[in-house]
């Protein structure tokens, strides 16, 4: 049985319709990639399956569990992990914080813990930051830890994003363009830490990715979507040679 | 040089500023030529009887500034000793040494007139307040105005408790419980306020907080106009003429520790993970819910937490004034603690603390302008808005055992 398995989701946003007859099947330990034009549609994928949005139609579900319904924060602790296009990191808090942060859900010392100190809190904070520093140490930022983040270089801040979504233990990881607008030294880096994820937790990834270069060298599965509709779907090199692929995204960029 | 005096080290100097003061004040004062010892550290002069203004600050430096100053300086080393023994010692300790030396200074400094005495108080219970507000303005980043609704609530609730039970009142007949068990009840009433105060937010929180924008600001003024119209309505508690008669019970020992307990509590509460959830809330609520805060949730709790404290506050307020009445909690106050928050400062506890004082200071002083007060008042708050817009002291993190450290290790002394 897959991981996750969404079926035939379709989205309305109003009259316009965003994402139409979505099949998704993500196998345990499976790095699979979502490529498509501007606008097509693959940022709405991410925000229906990760409860942002509610799909018009269709059904989504972790194993046995059915997703369509539930709160973002819901479906976060379930394990679905992710990190945004658009970077959104809170600016008051420092890099530690963040990822402390997204253990929130596995904080079980209550209210009485947080208003009166108590020993269990003392513990879970503790091992909330000890894990913390592991995963900053992993992504590479740890002697960061007590900067606010927006002192950070661009790259930087995508790795606190990173860590962050790891904190919360995810079964599948979402990528949202994670190397969008870094330099090719810092796109390096950040394969490596990807690849370097992906073998240390053994976990799923989805990630869509506008360089194609980095999608065909990390993904087993590739599907390309154009207006909301998945047009192909297989392989690097199924994906390389389709000519439906190419017309649609690849052939535009070989003429650019 | 002074950097490396540790907060003992000031407190010894205030004590001996204030013991001083009890010891020569009057006799100084009236040297000086003033009438008695200046109330406020002369603050209070200077729009009554600017002439005198010059008397009361050689007055304050003599008697408060060189003492501090001196004394500080001269016990440098012992106290920067102690202070690091006692927090090898016991944290906890040293925390309640402090506090204690900190409530011998108020103590002794209020023992001089009842005008320092309740001023003082009232500070204190503006600190409360401050602090809480804190928490949705700041720390939660919604705007609120609905916190004198709940100090409201709270001190009505207080009062009714304290009254009802242990005094013999025209409004609410003969006292049911022997008046002796009434101090150890207190807190009771003040918890019960703040219960009440909790019930309230709760009913502003269920719509508001389903979406994010200016809902919270729009629907908690209009909860502060129906609580204090509700007051005004409603004949048992004395309608608009107010309550009353509420028993001496709060005392300056007793609004000091639920002042320390509030702060203690709140900073908690803040620190901890489920407390900066609110700051993430603040910042970026969809990141906050993709990595598993529960949102409205959190909003909800802090809310409510906040209101908590209001009403406890309020239950002080009425039985320092020994009366309550609607009047007091209006727009007025609403504006009074609003600029208490951002004047000291967003997010940060010793903001807060810095604007209740600074402005219950200021606004003493200006006691005379009368009305003007309110012209003077916001404009200074356009001018911080302007300057510094999140405050005096924002975003900082209120750490006792970095307050408390000694500033110095004995060893590098030599």
């Amino acid at each position: 049985m897959s991981l996750l398995q969404v079926e035939s989701m379709t989205h309305y946003f109003g009259g316009l319709r965003a994402v139409h007859d979505y099949n998704l099947r993500i196998e345990p330990g499976q790095i699979r990639g979502l490529i498509g034009p501007n606008g097509a549609g693959k940022t709405t994928i991410f925000n229906l399956i990760t409860g942002i949005y509610r799909p018009s139609e269709g059904t989504i579900r972790l194993k046995d569990l059915n997703l369509v319904g539930l709160q973002p924060h819901q479906i976060a602790s379930v394990g679905l992990g992710r990190t945004f296009q658009n970077l959104l990191l809170w600016r008051h808090m420092s890099v530690l914080e963040h990822v402390v942060m997204a253990q929130y859900s596995r904080m079980t010392y209550g209210l009485i813990g947080a208003f009166f100190g108590t020993a269990k809190r003392r513990r879970q904070e503790a091992e909330a930051e000890e894990k913390a520093y592991r995963l900053l140490e992993l992504v590479g930022i740890s002697d960061l830890a007590n900067q606010n983040v927006l002192n950070l270089p661009y790259g930087d801040q995508r790795r606190v994003e990173m860590a962050r979504a790891l904190a919360i233990e995810p079964k599948i990881l979402f990528l949202d363009e994670p190397t969008a607008g870094m330099n090719p030294e810092e796109l390096i880096q950040m394969m490596h830490i990807i690849r370097q994820v992906h073998k240390e937790f053994g976990l799923a990834i989805f990630l869509i990715e506008h360089r194609l270069k980095m999608v065909m060298e990390l993904c087993e599965m590739i599907q390309t979507l154009v207006f909301g509709e998945v047009i192909a779907e297989g392989t690097p090199e199924e994906i390389q040679n389709n000519p439906k692929v190419i017309d649609a995204y690849l052939g535009k960029e070989a003429i650019d | 040089m002074y950097s490396q005096v540790p907060v003992l080290g000031w407190l010894c100097g205030a004590l001996s500023a204030v013991l001083l003061e009890q010891i020569a004040g009057r006799s100084l004062a009236l040297g000086l030529g003033l009438s008695k010892i200046p109330a406020l550290f002369g603050f209070t002069i200077i729009l009554k009887n600017p002439v005198l203004f010059p008397s009361a600050l050689l007055y304050v430096v003599l008697i408060y500034l060189l003492p501090i100053i001196i004394v500080a300086r001269m016990s440098l080393a012992p106290t920067n000793w102690l202070a690091d023994k006692m927090m090898d010692y016991s944290m906890l300790g040293s925390v309640l040494v402090h506090l204690v030396l900190l409530y011998v200074i108020f103590h002794i400094w209020a023992d001089i007139s009842d005008y320092r005495d309740i001023t003082l108080k009232f500070t204190l219970i503006a600190i409360m307040v401050t602090v809480s507000l804190n928490v949705i303005n700041g720390y939660m980043g919604e705007f609120s105005c609905s916190h004198p609704g709940f100090i409201a609530l709270g001190a009505y609730t207080a009062s009714v408790f304290s009254v009802s039970l242990f005094v013999n009142d025209s409004q609410f007949g003969q006292a049911l419980l022997p008046s002796f068990l009434g101090p150890f009840a207190f807190p009771l009433g003040l918890i019960l306020g703040g219960f009440v105060a909790a019930a309230g937010a709760l009913l502003v929180a269920i719509p508001s907080f389903r979406t994010r924008g200016d809902y919270l600001a729009i629907i908690s003024l209009a909860f502060l106009f129906i609580v204090k119209s509700l007051v005004e309505n409603m004949e048992f508690v004395g309608g608009p003429r107010g309550l009353s008669s509420q028993p001496n019970w709060a005392n300056l020992p007793t609004v000091f520790a639920w002042t320390v307990v509030c702060i203690w509590v709140i900073n908690n509460f803040v620190r901890s993970t489920l407390g900066k959830a609110l700051n993430a809330v603040r910042d970026d609520e969809t990141a906050a819910n993709a990595m598993t805060v529960n949102t409205r949730r959190t909003k909800m709790v802090a809310f409510m937490f906040a209101a908590f404290w209001a009403g406890v506050a309020g239950g002080l307020f009425a039985h320092v004034l020994r009366y309550v009445n609607p009047g007091s909690f209006g727009i007025q106050k609403l504006a009074e603690v609003l600029a208490m928050v951002y004047f000291g400062g967003l997010n940060s506890v010793y903001g807060s603390i810095l604007g209740a004082v600074s402005l219950s200071l200021l606004s003493e002083a200006l006691r005379p302008l009368e009305l003007f007060k309110w012209i003077v008042i916001p404009l200074l708050l356009i001018l911080v808005m302007i300057f510094r817009p999140t405050g005096l002291i924002a975003f900082k993190e209120f750490d006792v055992k970095k307050l408390i450290r000694p500033r110095q290790r004995p060893e590098n002394e030599v």
